[in-house]
């Protein structure tokens, strides 16, 4: 392969495996979009309170799967904690009022994460090395590839849960039509629990993936920035919409910051997925899958 | 409560001699041939309505028949996918619901859809938002035009609300009230601006029978003192049968009658469509 | 101006001619003559600025609803675009380059507002963020911003109006105040307006707004265009009557948040709410800091002070929103209602 053409195939590989990782973490956000019409800032901290408690347990020498599951039992409760203290005295408020309380939540979780395991940066190793694997002469992170793996295997079980689970399937119930549910007998708290739970679990894996590239500290927080916009081109409301509109981002995302970058100055990655979402909204205003309405509502 | 039950369709004995149009005068609504469809789901399909100035004209049929779809449509809140509609001169397939209020129509809403935190008042006041000249620079410096215009305003809102009798609650924000009170507000609000057109989407919905008898006296009297033509979803047939000067009526999205309420009575084809629906409790209510 | 007909009067509030009067002869009169530089300048004037921000971001979100993540973005606009013009034109007053910042924050204000034609509610708040970030690479990357300084940090240039110095600790508070006192006058009239009626309108229903023949697209972009330009200036005095010296970096998405919170807390769709989440966000961590330090003595670094603030606040968020989601406001409110019936 001509190596000008086998570097743009890198790049573009190595976006959309990125890509999988920020579709990973606005799952999260469709979750609960989905049955309680909540965009829930708190993810991001979530993600990085999942990594810290994860990491310190380690630290302290906790084995491996002893500190998941330990971490896994603590985002349950965080999880829980939140939707029964915060999200069930504001049912029925406008979505701006919930939204603004998960911001709350968001200043919460980042301060109670790094008040009690402190600021510093950890490392956090879960045994991948990161040596390039070749095809055809195109180098893929392997580290990439397990995380995208492990992120499509996240997707693929969530998709079982939901197509095939009593909970799993009021929940797609709740989501289409919460009247309607309430209406035959399905019980909104416990599928609200159920998500957060989800959810919880969604930031947990998104949590080590991140942390394991990034490092451990208060910044992991801020992927909620990079799913954000990966959101509002998917639609907060779709799976689906996430998984592609996260390919397209990264992918997009690296092009412009190798092939843009240096013209116009580095560190474009802070903006460019957001106006590269807004073109695309011009252009089509139902948004990737959207079908339900033109606007965004 | 019940005069006249919708298996009974006598001829209503009060019916208002609208000032019927004569022939050849342009109706001040026509809606010919309207088709809409959502995905898969007909609404409605090739929908004809002519409405003449001054008439009230009554939109009935069972629930689901496309009533509020065809109401939506007109006032350019759903996009037909075919046929047109015309206010006066103007004609459309799709009417920008930004020009309604420049065509002189106004409407309320099934649900309503008051502005909840601002006073009656205000809402009647924003009714005139169309009829707002003065810019912001005007309004904002109080220039003698602007505060002119604010002033007769006032005195417009004013005068609506306390011809619909909810004087009292005037500065209480319009979210707090009762339903019926909200509903009186949302009339206000749309009667305020003087339409030439008046879209009334189920106005007398979950009233008391003392309610609904004066919500028909205001309505009557929009008509008498603005001229206005009204256009009125309703689902009690005793309250349409006194009101209305023309009926037309909607199964399954289809016209399936047009004509005086006595006409409509006697149309085989609606007493079928009734009898389809005779345990509605909403149909039953009178 | 009484209405034609007779209705009810339209009840007076608190903030009735005579308690803003006290207010402005207590801010005006007693406070420059008896408080301590220490207070004009931890406190005061960034309470000021705040405020600024929080009255323009509430003419936004509160008024109009439309929910926006970037305001921080807008303050360094009007901070940098202030900067410039008194750099780049020589003579210009200090006035003259203020307005001239709103204005600029304005015209940004106004691109930023352009998505809400077609986007509604969080998909219009996540649009708003691509504004804060966009900003915060300009300032970084394009030197001649900041006068090719390095990382963007600008030094505010002299606050002198018409040969009258307000360099000092006193002086900026007088000067901020007096910007303050202005624009909130200025947006009471405008709320009290039609065009206020008309925010009000889209925000609770933009169907109905339409309907009865409120420009919808029009209204919503003059609410971006006034609001960034208020909260350009707010950027101005925060710079240069409050830090005297900014980067970039300090008009960050947290500080978004900050006048996000400011808004939430005092009191959505009020005026006097900005001025009530800004007296809050600024005296609660000196509180805790005090309390911080009287109950743990040494241990209580300012690193766990931080944290303890961003768990507190986060936290007083969460509460008012479920106890008082009409915020601070609104609590003043029912408390002298209270009051005056019992006295």
């Amino acid at each position: 392969m001509n190596p000008e053409l086998s570097f743009f195939v890198e790049v573009v590989v190595g976006g959309l495996l990125s890509g999988v990782m920020y579709a990973l973490v606005a799952i999260g956000f469709v979750l609960i979009y989905k049955t309680s019409g909540v965009l829930n800032f708190a993810q991001g901290a979530m993600v990085l309170f999942a990594a810290l408690t994860f990491v310190s347990l380690v630290e302290w020498g906790l084995p491996f799967p002893a500190a998941l599951i330990a971490t896994l039992a603590v985002m349950v409760v965080v999880g829980l904690a939140v939707e029964r203290a915060v999200l069930r005295p504001l049912v029925n408020q406008p979505p701006i009022t919930l939204f603004m309380a998960t911001l709350g939540v968001a200043y919460v979780i980042e301060g109670a994460a790094q008040l009690v395991w402190g600021t510093q940066v950890h490392g956090l190793d879960l045994g991948i090395d990161d040596t390039p694997l070749e095809f055809g002469g195109v180098l893929v992170s392997r580290f990439d590839l397990f995380a995208a793996a492990v992120a499509g295997l996240m997707v693929a079980l969530l998709t079982l849960f939901f197509r095939y689970t009593r909970t799993g399937l009021a929940f797609r119930a709740v989501a289409d039509d919460p009247l309607a549910a309430l209406s035959i007998g399905l019980r909104l708290p416990r599928i609200w629990s159920a998500v957060w739970i989800a959810s919880g679990i969604v930031a947990l894996v998104a949590g080590l993936l991140w942390g394991a590239r990034l490092g451990v500290q208060f910044s992991l927080s801020l992927v909620v920035l990079k799913a954000l916009p990966v959101l509002v081109l998917g639609g907060f409301d779709s799976i689906a919409g996430a998984i592609v509109a996260g390919l397209i981002v990264g992918a997009a995302e690296k092009l412009a910051e190798v092939y843009l970058g240096p013209f116009i100055g580095g560190g474009i990655e802070g903006w460019i997925a957001y106006v590269a979402a807004l073109a695309l909204l011009l252009i089509r205003p139902s948004g990737l899958l959207g079908q339900r309405s033109v606007e965004r509502a | 409560m019940s005069q006249s039950s919708p298996r009974r369709l006598q001829p209503a004995p009060s019916v208002t001699p609208g000032p019927r149009a004569k022939s050849g005068e342009t109706p001040i609504l026509a809606v010919e041939k309207l088709t809409l469809a959502f995905g898969g789901t007909v609404a409605f399909e090739a929908i004809d309505l002519s409405v003449q100035p001054g008439e009230i004209h009554a939109v009935i049929g069972p629930n689901g028949a496309g009533k509020s779809s065809l109401i939506n449509a007109i006032s350019g809140l759903y996009a037909p996918q075919s046929g047109s509609v015309s206010i006066g001169e103007a004609r459309f397939t799709r009417i920008p619901a930004g020009r309604l209020a420049a065509l002189g129509v106004a409407r309320t809403f099934q649900n309503l859809a008051l502005f909840n935190g601002l006073s009656v008042f205000d809402n009647v006041l924003s009714g005139l938002a169309g009829a707002q000249r003065a810019g912001l620079a005007a309004q904002w410096l109080g220039l003698p035009h602007a505060r002119r215009e604010a002033q007769v305003h006032r005195e417009r809102a004013a005068e609506a609300i306390a011809r619909l009798g909810i004087g009292e609650v005037a500065h209480r924000p319009v979210g707090t009230l009762p339903f019926g009170v909200q509903k009186r507000a949302e009339l206000a609000r749309a009667l305020v601006a003087r339409p030439r057109l008046l879209l009334l989407d189920e106005p007398m919905a979950g009233m008391t029978a003392t309610e609904k008898a004066e919500m028909s006296r205001f309505i009557r009297e929009a008509r008498e003192d603005l001229g206005c033509a009204i256009v009125l979803i309703e689902h009690d047939i005793g309250v349409v049968m006194r009101l209305s000067d023309r009926v037309t009526v909607l199964d399954h999205g289809r016209r399936i009658a047009q004509g005086t309420p006595a006409e409509v009575q006697a149309d085989p084809a609606v007493v079928a469509a009734y009898l389809g629906v005779e345990g509605d409790p909403e149909s039953e209510a009178a | 101006m009484s209405t034609a007909l007779d209705l009810p009067a339209k009840p007076r509030d608190l903030s009735g001619p005579v308690g803003i009067a006290l207010l402005l002869a207590l801010a005006f009169g007693l406070v420059p003559l008896t408080a301590s530089d220490y207070l004009f300048e931890a406190i005061l004037t960034p309470f000021l600025a705040l405020a600024l921000a929080g009255l323009g971001l509430n003419l936004l979100t509160g008024y109009a609803g439309l929910l926006s993540l970037g305001s921080s973005a807008f303050m360094a606009v009007g901070a940098y675009a202030a900067f410039n013009l008194s750099l780049r034109v020589p003579g210009l007053p200090l006035p003259v380059s203020i307005l001239g910042a709103g204005l600029v924050a304005a015209a940004a204000g106004l691109v930023a507002g352009l998505p809400s034609l077609r986007l509604k509610g969080f998909y219009l708040a996540v649009s708003t963020l691509a504004a804060q970030f966009f900003v915060a690479w300009a300032l970084n990357r394009i030197g001649w911003l900041s006068n090719d300084s390095p990382s963007g940090v600008i030094n505010a240039p002299r606050l002198v109006v018409a040969g009258q110095s307000f360099e000092d600790a006193r002086g900026r508070y007088l000067f901020s105040l007096a910007i303050v006192s202005f624009l909130t006058f200025a947006t009471g009239r405008l709320v009290n307006s039609p065009t206020g009626r008309n925010l009000v309108a889209i925000r609770d229903s933009e169907v109905a707004a339409r309907i009865v023949g409120v420009k919808v697209a029009r209204t919503k972009l003059l609410a971006f265009a006034l609001s960034c330009f208020i909260v350009g200036i707010a950027g101005v005095l925060w710079a240069f009557a409050y830090l005297r010296t900014v980067e970039p970096a300090g008009f960050n998405l947290d500080r978004s948040f900050q006048i996000l919170f400011i808004v939430i807390i005092g009191g959505l769709g009020t005026l006097r709410g900005a001025f009530l989440g800004a007296g809050f966000i600024v005296v609660l961590p000196l509180v805790l800091s005090r309390l911080g330090a009287a109950l743990l003595g040494d241990s209580f670094d300012s690193g766990t002070l931080e944290m303890v603030q961003r768990i507190v606040l986060g936290a007083l968020i969460v509460i008012v929103l479920i106890r008082e989601p009409a915020g601070l406001s609104a609590l003043l409110h029912r408390t002298a209602r209270r009051l005056r019936l019992s006295a």
